[in-house]
């Protein structure tokens, strides 16, 4: 099986790095926002995928990491890739602090209060909240990234930029998975009072979930900002959080190649049909219903972890 | 000085006193069974120590450390670990995993570590890896890693319960009904297993109905009727014990 797989991989990832050769520059761009969502719905997958926790507001973390880049690079004129961490951590940091509260709530109460999380945000941000923000209008001048001297400016040089992200988030998140980090999230996932009872500390796991999730937004926010170069709350709206919850859901809770499946699904298709575009709402619906019948863990559910048992059991078949 | 010290325990839900001012002690080494009618409070108790439920009032000591205010990982990292009444594995996982599960509170890498996979972290996960698959082979189920804990038997989920209790390197194991739902046969391979585990060094505690496996098997029992502890003494006492029978026959006039 993983021999079939492999090849699979390695073309798509090769297919990836010629395709803006063939493509216009309009079509390179909705690569890019496939690009860019698909790191997004990665580091909700931590969240959602993984743990298990219906978390509904992972657009409010995008909107801290786009922010802070936009005020930090307007007002300072701190350096774009400078901000890439510092929109992590900014990020980070505001997930301990609204996470920290609500991580005991389950289900469908978790689900209540984070889009309460993402709206509260939105709202902030258009009220102009500390005068920082520029309320609806957003910040515009944002400037663009600038790695060893060449400015990352056309869509073309962003292609690369943000697909060179993502393939390391798929790298970093896939040892992620594969670690005692990974598994304490599908414990939690699975049965949390049989994983507090084996000895995990599942509220940490929880938090360690958001923190890291929210880290990754960040990020993705700083991306989009110096992409667009113009920032307003509107971007950062509850829909956000809803496509995000869709492209992982719709791909394969904890899957990352059903998430970035998701992606190109989600954000692609409707740029394909976009005649249609009215009705989106109503493929979407249709779609996941669809699912829920006929494929309810996702289009690619996560494959079983595979672990060197052969050198430990004799005649093992692992 | 005793293993574990239960002291005065009183738990109420609403108007039940589900545990009525319980006391007893479990030296180390030993295999004590707590019986007693269904409700009688016996799993109330178990939820106690390890750290599910806060009691009303009383006390829990492990070695002389209070347990009753520390959530339930600690008391876990402590030395005690459990297996349900009511399975509760990790039923899309694979049994390996379920009991790498109880590896988890001995390891120390953490996410970053995952992410860069120091050289630590790989010998770590090895290590977890050899340990997991010797409980596995020590329970019994060696032959089927890979296999979902929803796909194994009934037997094979209790006793892949006990294997990820063990893997958590306790000193202390609690089973709670350990033989529901096996057959004899699954029965007599229980009773040696429960015996090698005390050979480790582990004291054991365990609730069951099968009279035939608690006779055999445990040393000292613990009588429960209506959340409090009606008798206590080695098997042959309680057999004889007319109060034992009484709470399990009733009585004539009854």
């Amino acid at each position: 099986m993983k021999n079939v797989r492999t090849p699979l991989y390695l073309a798509f990832g090769l297919a990836m790095a010629v395709m803006p050769q063939f493509l216009n520059m309009y079509w390179v761009d909705v690569l890019n926002n496939v690009g860019l969502y698909a790191i997004l719905a990665l580091s909700l997958n931590l969240i959602l995928g993984h743990a298990g926790l219906f978390h509904m507001g992972h657009a409010a973390f995008y909107a801290v990491g786009a922010y802070t880049t936009a005020v930090l690079n307007t007002t300072y004129h701190i350096p774009i890739l400078w901000l890439l961490p510092v929109s992590g951590v900014l990020a980070a940091l505001f997930a301990v602090v609204v996470a920290r509260p609500i991580i005991h709530l389950r289900g469908d109460y978790l689900l209540i209060v984070t889009i309460g999380i993402v709206e509260i945000v939105r709202i902030a941000l258009i009220n102009n909240v500390f005068g920082l923000t520029g309320g609806a209008n957003g910040i515009f001048g944002i400037s663009r990234p600038e790695l060893f001297g060449l400015k990352i400016r056309r869509p073309h040089e962003f292609y690369y930029y943000i697909w060179m992200f993502a393939a390391v988030t798929v790298y970093l998140f896939h040892r992620l998975e594969n670690s005692r980090f990974g598994r304490a999230l599908n414990y939690i996932k699975e049965d949390e009072v049989a994983a507090q009872g084996s000895g995990i500390n599942t509220a940490h796991y929880k938090l360690i979930a958001f923190v890291i999730g929210a880290f990754w937004a960040g990020m993705a926010g700083n991306i989009f900002a110096s992409k667009m170069t113009i920032i307003s709350p509107e971007s950062f709206s509850f829909w956000e959080s809803v496509i995000l919850f869709t492209i992982v859901i719709l791909g394969g809770s904890g899957s990352i190649r059903g998430v970035i499946l998701g992606s190109f699904l989600i954000i692609g298709l409707p740029e394909l049909f976009r005649g249609f575009a009215s009705a989106r709402m109503l493929v979407f619906g249709a779609a996941m219903m669809a699912m829920m019948v006929f494929r309810t863990e996702g289009i690619l559910p996560p494959l079983p972890r595979v672990y060197p048992l052969d050198k430990l059991i004799k005649g093992g078949r692992a | 000085m005793s293993l574990l010290q239960v002291s005065n325990l009183i738990k109420t839900f609403g108007g039940l006193m589900a545990v009525s001012d319980v006391s007893f002690a479990v030296e180390e080494g030993s295999i004590v069974g707590l019986i007693g009618p269904n409700g009688a409070g016996k799993t109330t108790v178990f939820n106690l120590i390890t750290g599910n439920y806060r009691p009303d009032s009383g006390q829990v000591l492990f070695e002389d450390r209070e347990l009753t205010s520390l959530p339930t990982h600690r008391i876990v990292s402590l030395g005690i670990s459990r297996t349900f009444q009511t399975i509760r594995l990790f039923q899309n996982m694979s049994a390996l995993e379920n009991v790498l599960a109880g590896c988890h509170c001995r390891m120390g890498s953490g996410s970053l570590a995952a992410m860069f996979r120091t050289s630590a972290q790989r010998r770590e996960e090895r290590e977890a890896l050899e340990l997991a698959v010797a409980e596995l082979e020590f329970v019994g189920l060696g032959a089927q890693p890979m296999q979902q804990a929803k796909n194994l038997s009934y037997g094979n989920q209790r006793l892949l319960e006990i294997a990820r209790a063990l893997a958590t390197r306790p000193r202390f194991l609690i089973l709670d009904e350990p033989a529901g739902g096996m057959n004899d046969q699954e029965t007599q391979d229980l009773i040696r297993l429960i015996r090698a585990v005390r050979d480790r060094g582990i004291t054991v505690l365990l609730i069951e109905h099968d009279m035939g496996l608690v006779m055999k098997v445990c040393e000292q029992l613990l009588v429960l009727e209506n959340g409090a502890l009606i008798a206590e003494g080695t098997p042959e006492i309680i057999k004889e014990d007319p109060r034992v029978i009484e709470a399990y026959l009733g009585t004539d006039e009854g």
